[in-house]
């Protein structure tokens, strides 16, 4: 399929683009025109606006001067931003890796698609559609010290009552539980899809090997999920940076900062604090980490894509 | 397909998956069974048999009534089917454009051009919040459900889909439409469009569960009860009533805001799932 496509492209236009060749471009930028609209004021205006912010600093008054790094010396200084990017490594790490074997292991036992599996995907899927406020909202009651859901029930099975939200070293990884059950089963698919695509005869051989069941999986099936794994790492980073909702809704980065992730500190400078340059100097910071993250994925989508397709 | 590798006699292995299956199945679904338990319970019961998932109770609306009295849901769902809808219509223009465009135009800047709509792949809206802001301060739109909308109408991701979408679309129709005299739009709209349905499906049904759901963003530029999307409806409600412990109605509104999306997943589960993964992959 790739190959076809390569060649269709690469032969396909050839003889027209030398004919009509400025025409081309002309029309191709017209058609690009309503996206670059918005690309420039809503993606690259913004980039070139924070970056400016970051190193400039608005005074009473409004007048705006030059302050270097200062934003940035501010920014470092802060305890509080120090803590939120632990919390966001921590949370990273604590979320991508419990979902992403949890999806594994249920995409495989899964794979089948008889009548109590396809109940079962159905069943864990409920919660990759809801809002994540909503699932906040849930997790409220869920996370209640006592009456709440999961101290009610864990009080038959002896466990002693739990301030999930309120113990500064239980709150973050209240969040991360909450997390892993909103977004497990949204990588699940991908490992469906992925199972899929493993040939068959690739078992049937290693079958005849006598390879076992676990042999099979790690010699087989792990390997040719590779580009799948990495697609799906790059998602759930990417959820890792942008998702707070649950945050705002459950904790406010609270208590004691426990909870504070980056996006919420940079919520809470522009929109509490009001102070434009530590919220600029922050936001670069969460560019760069992306563009990096960025540079690592363009390579695994484009090899996820050919594999795929 | 997968048959072959059932086990016949009984395996421990599999065993232990299906105790692994059930046990994820139990845990994953209690929170929202509780919640469908919760909304119908009597607020009399006082909370301390709250978490009980037996519904050992009379069914009661009152909690259904008190969640629809404290907010205006009618204006909430208007209001969120207006950014869903706006985003998606205007979206849909664009990236079927630019994703023809880089599909099948040969033209000069194609391969920088194609990297900077990536960008936004990566650097996405939501942590451009705050010069956004900004933005939609100087344009007037704060505090309109335009704001809502307007970073969403260029969609990186949309166009990718697009673009491979097309590809995969034979230049054999294209070609012979243009030996008619077809013009390139008219080769768009009458030919490729209807081809790529299954494209254009597929984005659809990610971006609006994706605006359905979204929070941060409204909750910035949105400052008056009336242009509220549900989500921050849902906020605003779930502060108050849980300072009044209400938890049945805190049960009750957040099922009337996740409804909808999962009421149309089990209808239509199939083309849910497809275009999940379609998105994802492709």
């Amino acid at each position: 399929m790739t190959a076809i496509e390569a060649t269709d492209t690469d032969v396909g236009l050839a003889p027209r683009v030398a004919a009509g060749g400025r025409r081309r471009t002309h029309l191709a930028l017209a058609l690009l025109a309503p996206s670059l609209v918005f690309l420039v004021l809503f993606t690259y205006w913004p980039i070139v606006r924070v970056a400016v912010d970051s190193v400039t600093l608005t005074t009473f008054g409004s007048k705006t001067v030059a302050y270097g790094l200062g934003n940035f010396a501010r920014l470092f200084d802060d305890p509080a931003f120090a803590r939120a990017v632990t919390n966001n490594l921590i949370y990273a790490v604590g979320t991508v890796v419990p979902s992403i074997a949890l999806a594994l292991a249920l995409a495989v036992g899964l794979e089948e698609a008889t009548g109590l599996a396809t109940t079962i995907r159905t069943v864990v899927f409920f919660p990759v559609l809801i809002p994540l406020v909503a699932a906040a909202a849930l997790f409220l009651f869920v996370f209640l010290p006592g009456i709440g859901l999961l101290d009610h029930h864990l009080a038959k099975l002896g466990v002693p009552r739990t301030n999930w939200l309120g113990d500064p070293d239980v709150a973050l990884w209240s969040l991360i539980g909450l997390t892993v059950w909103k977004n497990a089963a949204y990588y699940m698919l991908f490992f469906l899809a992925g199972l899929q695509a493993i040939p068959a005869d690739l078992y049937e051989a290693s079958r005849i090997e006598g390879a076992s069941a676990i042999r099979r999986f790690t010699r087989v099936t792990l390997p040719l999920l590779g580009p799948t794994f990495a697609f799906v790492v790059v998602i759930a980073l990417v959820n890792v940076v942008t998702q707070v909702d649950h945050v705002v809704v459950l904790t406010k980065g609270g208590p004691s900062d426990s909870t504070n992730l980056v996006l919420f500190y940079i919520y809470q400078q522009a929109h509490e604090n009001f102070d434009t340059g530590k919220a600029a100097a922050a936001t670069v910071v969460s560019l760069v980490a992306l563009s990096a993250l960025s540079v690592l994925s363009l390579r695994t989508l484009e090899r996820a894509v050919h594999y795929e397709t | 397909m997968a048959a072959p590798r059932t086990a016949r006699r009984p395996d421990p292995l599999l065993l232990l998956g299906i105790v692994f299956l059930a046990a994820v199945a139990l845990v994953w679904s209690t929170p929202l069974a509780w919640m469908i338990v919760a909304s119908f319970r009597p607020q009399s019961f006082g909370g301390l048999d709250m978490a009980s998932l037996t519904p050992n109770f009379t069914p009661t609306l009152a909690n259904w009534r008190e969640a629809l009295d404290s907010a205006d849901f009618a204006r909430l769902y208007l209001n969120t089917a207006i950014v869903c809808l706006g985003i998606l219509t205007v979206q849909l223009v664009t990236i079927t454009l630019a994703g023809w465009a880089f599909a099948r135009l040969e033209f000069r800047g194609r391969a920088v051009l194609f990297y900077a709509f990536l960008l936004q792949l990566m650097l996405v809206p939501p942590i451009l919040i705050v010069p956004n802001l900004v933005t939609i301060t100087r344009l007037g739109l704060y505090d309109t459900l335009t704001a809502v909308m307007a970073p969403y109408f260029a969609s990186a991701f949309g166009v990718f889909l697009m673009r491979q979408t097309f590809r995969t679309i034979p230049r054999d129709y294209e070609e012979a439409a243009i030996m008619e005299g077809a013009a390139w739009w008219q080769v768009v709209a009458r030919v490729l469009v209807p081809l790529a349905r299954p494209g254009l499906v597929a984005f659809s049904i990610v971006s609006v569960v994706a605006h359905w759901n979204e929070f941060l963003w409204p909750l910035m530029v949105i400052s008056s009860t009336e242009n509220q999307t549900l989500t921050i409806g849902l906020a605003s409600f779930t502060q108050g009533a849980e300072s009044a412990s209400q938890w049945g109605v805190i049960a009750a509104g957040t099922f009337l805001v996740a409804a909808p999306l999962m009421t149309a997943f089990a209808l239509f589960q199939r083309q849910f799932v497809n275009s999940f993964l379609f998105s994802g992959v492709k």
